[in-house]
């Protein structure tokens, strides 16, 4: 885009396209969810802390649905928390992303046959805009996770409706 | 400290062989006092108070399915077990002698019922519901028998059985794989 490295010093004036600047604007802060399951949420934390660090990319934890814009599923669902994830992820405002951290959340994991309790994958109670596989992944992974997710922001179209 | 056959004797000696129905001595690890399910909440009250045992700790308790019953296959192949028993294990420890022991009540799997222990050692509480909760024990005198893991509306369906298979859907969530 090109924002700073002109520093203003062009007569102040920027020409973009509405669904650019948008798209930019959205990608640029994406607020997750502060919502940990199991396991993975702790490399999440990690990914979260000053190592890893994902405030440079915009990504801040907000600890309320109503003003988050992306929702990591970061661990095992059960049964029982199913319908409470889905009621996390209707409560968010659109435009809204899901992204579904690990093995189990993707599938079931560990327990795809013999997990009683053991939602197998949380794509079958919300949509998932990007899988990330491992188990659990490590903070690179997440972090991989969320730039393609980034990238599917950067290419959505306003006439299209994604979430 | 007193070994697993004292205590078993000293057991034997108060209660007799309607209560204290046997010892068993095969298994690798611990002897097991085998005990009768509606009077574990006496003995056990006993094994607290008494001043030569003092087994103020239920480390465990836990509950197993035996699966000694008659297999029975339906038409649509699935599995079934009929007949047999239910166990619900005690570990229990004397943090003041130092001595431990094992006691097992064994119930029909039909008709689960042992008395609760949950009044002489409050640790049970929360593991007898989950007894009941994984296997469908009914304690007995337990003031809040309800599942603690498995959802309210989980229906009457006890996962940790080992006949049990899971059901196709649950609030419409598909759950095999």
């Amino acid at each position: 885009m090109g924002l700073l490295d002109k520093e203003f010093n062009d007569g102040n004036i920027v020409i973009t396209k509405t669904e650019d600047l948008l798209n930019w604007a959205r990608l640029s802060s994406l607020w997750q969810l502060s919502f940990g399951l199991a396991c993975c949420a702790i490399e999440m934390m990690a990914a979260s802390a000053s190592h890893y660090d994902l405030d440079r990319f915009g990504i801040i934890p907000r600890p309320t649905p109503r003003q988050a814009d992306v929702i990591i599923i970061s661990g095992t669902v059960t049964l029982k928390m199913a319908s409470r994830v889905k009621r996390l992820y209707e409560q968010m405002p659109d435009p809204k992303y899901v992204v579904s951290m690990g093995s189990c959340s993707n599938s079931g994991g560990p327990y795809w046959n013999y997990g009683y309790h053991v939602l197998k994958g949380v794509d079958r109670v919300i949509p998932v805009d990007v899988y990330v596989p491992g188990c659990p992944p490590r903070p690179e992974a997440l972090l991989e996770g969320l730039l393609k997710l980034q990238e599917k922001i950067r290419h959505e179209k306003l006439t299209k409706q994604t979430a | 400290m007193k070994t697993s056959e004292e205590i078993y004797n000293i057991l034997k000696e108060k209660f007799g062989e309607e209560v204290i129905l046997n010892f068993n001595t095969a298994e690798p690890i611990d002897a097991i006092i085998e005990v009768n399910p509606s009077k574990i909440n006496e003995v056990s009250k006993f094994l607290r108070d008494s001043e030569e045992l003092k087994f103020d700790t239920l480390m465990l308790l836990s509950g197993v399915d035996d699966a000694n019953g008659t297999k029975v296959k339906d038409e649509n192949e699935i599995e079934t077990i009929q007949g047999g028993t239910l166990s619900v294990y005690y570990h229990c420890h004397s943090m003041e002698i130092g001595h431990k022991v094992t006691l097992r009540v064994s119930t029909p799997r039909e008709n689960p019922q042992v008395q609760s222990v949950e009044r002489i050692w409050r640790a049970a509480d929360w593991h007898e519901r989950e007894a009941f909760d994984m296997f469908g024990i009914k304690f007995l005198n337990h003031h809040d028998l309800r599942r603690i893991l498995m959802p309210d509306d989980w229906g009457e369906r006890y996962p940790l059985r080992k006949d049990y298979v899971d059901p196709e859907y649950y609030n419409g969530i598909k759950i095999p794989y």
